[in-house]
């Protein structure tokens, strides 16, 4: 699809997903919400893993910094809103900037298992930081701003900034920057030779990353009114990975969809049964198994298929 | 603090970090030949565990029956998972098999909910090792002794399974060049299933070896997973003795952690796993890794 087609799309979705407020129904509002949060938060992830093909199992971390940042900001030190949310993101990229300077000096498997230990170290103090994030309480009585403790009203915040974070991250991976994530990609070394930093590149792509993460964090934790360490635990790092895996990760817009459909799958089963893990666990052996372009690269097989 | 207490600390240090050993080793086999992060490993531990309790507790088996149940047991479920579903992943992307086994780890969690409910339960130490030694100045449980002889002796064990035997020459070539071993007339698939099968019984005699120390509940594979990942890292992915050295310096933090700094003790081995990664990336006895 070319380019324009794809912007005059996104428009007209937003804009439709505008209007959802007048249909009146609180809990379609909700749920909307929480898909558009989880939806930017599963595409910061894919700068990594579709662009630069460094899969972070520690993402999870910039998600919780950016929330417990924003939330604190927000309740002990009664920050101003359009302070405590830059603050707030700003605190996740230079948390993703230095834990990253770290991580990419190693690739592949070893990358993978230094972003999930940093994560945990991430995930212990907050479990262990009593006084500032509440410990395995929690962080609960967010002071919100009063405009937004209206529904609609945040509703309608959440789909400006996760728009805005869409769009951005749609510029960044198809500028001159994204293609050469793409070139370190497909041949690390080659790129190596042309001159490209692979090192710096893979640093600059993960604070990017680690950025949006935040983004997303901090309005999951407005949204939520609190945070907890479970928004910090390796589960909701290796949950946000099936999003992108089940969209697919070789398309902008797969992680958008898997978080999408994943999200309301999960919501569906969980009221019908209390075995959301066998669920999840299956869906996951079926897209690895059979279907590792994820739910894109089934329709454009689909596609390729019926001969259009 | 006294000779007696800080002798007595480093013991219950040791014995800890010999525990943790046998469960990370495990990992670190099968990460040293099939190239593969498990994350059921930690589960693999759990049902180590809760298969202790149900054959000492439940049907009143001894001790030693308990263990070899638990090793048999995970070695068998090893065995199926490998065969069936994970060797047909063996050269796919790395991502796909951290989330294959992901998936186990789910599936696997619902099962044992579904088993053994979510109770918490205990095994105490077994009645043969019930007494106390005397250890110098200091008075210590007999089962604890007798973890720190096990892990040292399965340590040796491997390490003389894998660099003095003909097996051990076949599993360190797969790790090596799998197709010129392949081309060898050597069976590469059923060294690597033999590998995760060895790796996953450790996994479940550790958490056999475990369950008397500890409660068993629910969750408690995601903690042991992460610190069997801290040990793995800080020895250099990979390598045996690298591992009996994370596993010493993972026990001596968390138990001298306990006393000196009480409540930051979990987050300490994250602090150690740092300061090592900053000094050798690739852990204490790894190798650097080829620049691609």
């Amino acid at each position: 699809m070319p380019s324009r087609n794809l912007g005059i799309a996104a428009i007209v979705i937003v804009l439709a997903l505008a209007l959802l407020p007048l249909s009146g129904s609180r809990y379609a509002l909700d749920l909307s919400t929480q898909v558009l949060i989880y939806c930017l938060f599963a595409l910061s992830l894919n700068v990594l893993i579709g662009y630069i093909g460094n899969v972070s199992f520690g993402h999870a971390a910039y998600f919780a910094i950016g929330g417990y940042s924003c939330v604190i900001l927000l309740t002990t030190y009664q920050w101003p809103l359009m302070l405590a949310l830059p603050a707030a993101i700003v605190v996740s990229g230079l948390a993703a900037a230095a834990i990253g300077y770290f991580c990419v000096r190693l690739t592949e498997i070893y990358f993978a298992m230094l972003t999930l230990a940093f994560a945990m170290l991430v995930w212990g103090v907050a479990f262990k930081w009593k006084d500032v994030t509440g410990g395995d309480d929690g962080f609960t009585g967010v002071l919100m701003p009063k405009l937004l403790e209206d529904h609609a009203n945040f509703f309608w915040f959440t789909l400006v900034s996760v728009s805005v974070g869409v769009a951005l991250l749609w510029m960044i991976c198809h500028s001159a920057f994204g293609l050469t994530l793409v070139a370190i990609r497909e041949n690390a070394v080659r790129a190596g030779f042309v001159g490209v930093d692979t090192r710096k590149m893979r640093w600059a792509a993960f604070t990017v990353a680690g950025t949006f993460a935040g983004l997303a964090g901090a309005l999951f934790g407005m949204y939520n009114r609190g945070m907890y360490i479970e928004n910090a635990f390796w589960t909701e790092s290796a949950q946000v990975l099936i999003m992108v895996l089940l969209g697919g990760i070789h398309s902008f817009i797969g992680p958008l969809i898997g978080a999408a459909v994943l999200y309301l799958l999960q919501i569906v089963t969980n009221q019908y049964t209390p075995y959301w893990p066998t669920v999840l666990g299956t869906i996951l052996l079926i897209v690895v198994l059979v279907l590792p372009d994820g739910l894109t690269g089934l329709a454009k097989r689909f596609r390729i298929f019926s001969g259009s | 603090m006294t000779l007696p207490v800080f002798l007595t600390n480093v013991f219950y240090g040791l014995a800890l970090a010999m525990n943790m050993f046998v469960i990370a080793s495990g990992l670190n086999l099968i990460f040293g030949v099939l190239r593969v992060i498990n994350f059921a490993h930690g589960m693999f531990y759990m049902f180590g565990a809760y298969f202790m309790f149900t054959v000492t507790k439940s049907w009143g088996a001894p001790f030693i029956v308990g263990v070899l149940a638990a090793g048999a047991g995970l070695a068998a479920i090893a065995l199926v998972i490998e065969r069936f579903l994970l060797r047909r992943l063996y050269g796919k992307e790395h991502l796909m098999q951290l989330l294959f086994t992901f998936a186990i780890v789910l599936l696997m969690s619902d099962a044992a909910k579904m088993i053994w409910g979510t109770d918490q339960y205990s095994v105490g130490y077994p009645p043969s090792l019930r007494g106390a030694v005397q250890l110098g100045p200091t008075i210590v449980p007999q089962y604890l002794v007798f973890l720190c002889a096990a892990g040292p002796m399965i340590a040796v064990a491997m390490w003389l399974a894998v660099d003095r035997t003909r097996w051990g020459r076949i599993v360190r070539a797969a790790t090596q060049d799998r197709e010129m071993l392949a081309a060898l007339g050597v069976n590469v698939p059923m060294v690597y299933a033999m590998v995760f099968t060895i790796g996953s019984a450790l996994a479940g005699i550790g958490g056999a070896l475990a369950a008397p120390r500890i409660a068993l509940a629910p969750g408690m594979d995601a903690t042991i997973i992460n610190e069997c990942f801290i040990i793995v890292i800080i020895g250099g992915l990979g390598h045996l003795w690298g591992s009996f050295l994370g596993a010493l310096a993972f026990g001596f933090v968390v138990q001298f952690g306990t006393i000196l700094v009480p409540n930051w003790q979990d987050v300490l081995p994250y602090l150690l796993m740092l300061s090592v990664l900053l000094i050798r990336p690739w852990g204490l006895l790894g190798r650097p890794e080829l620049s691609r």
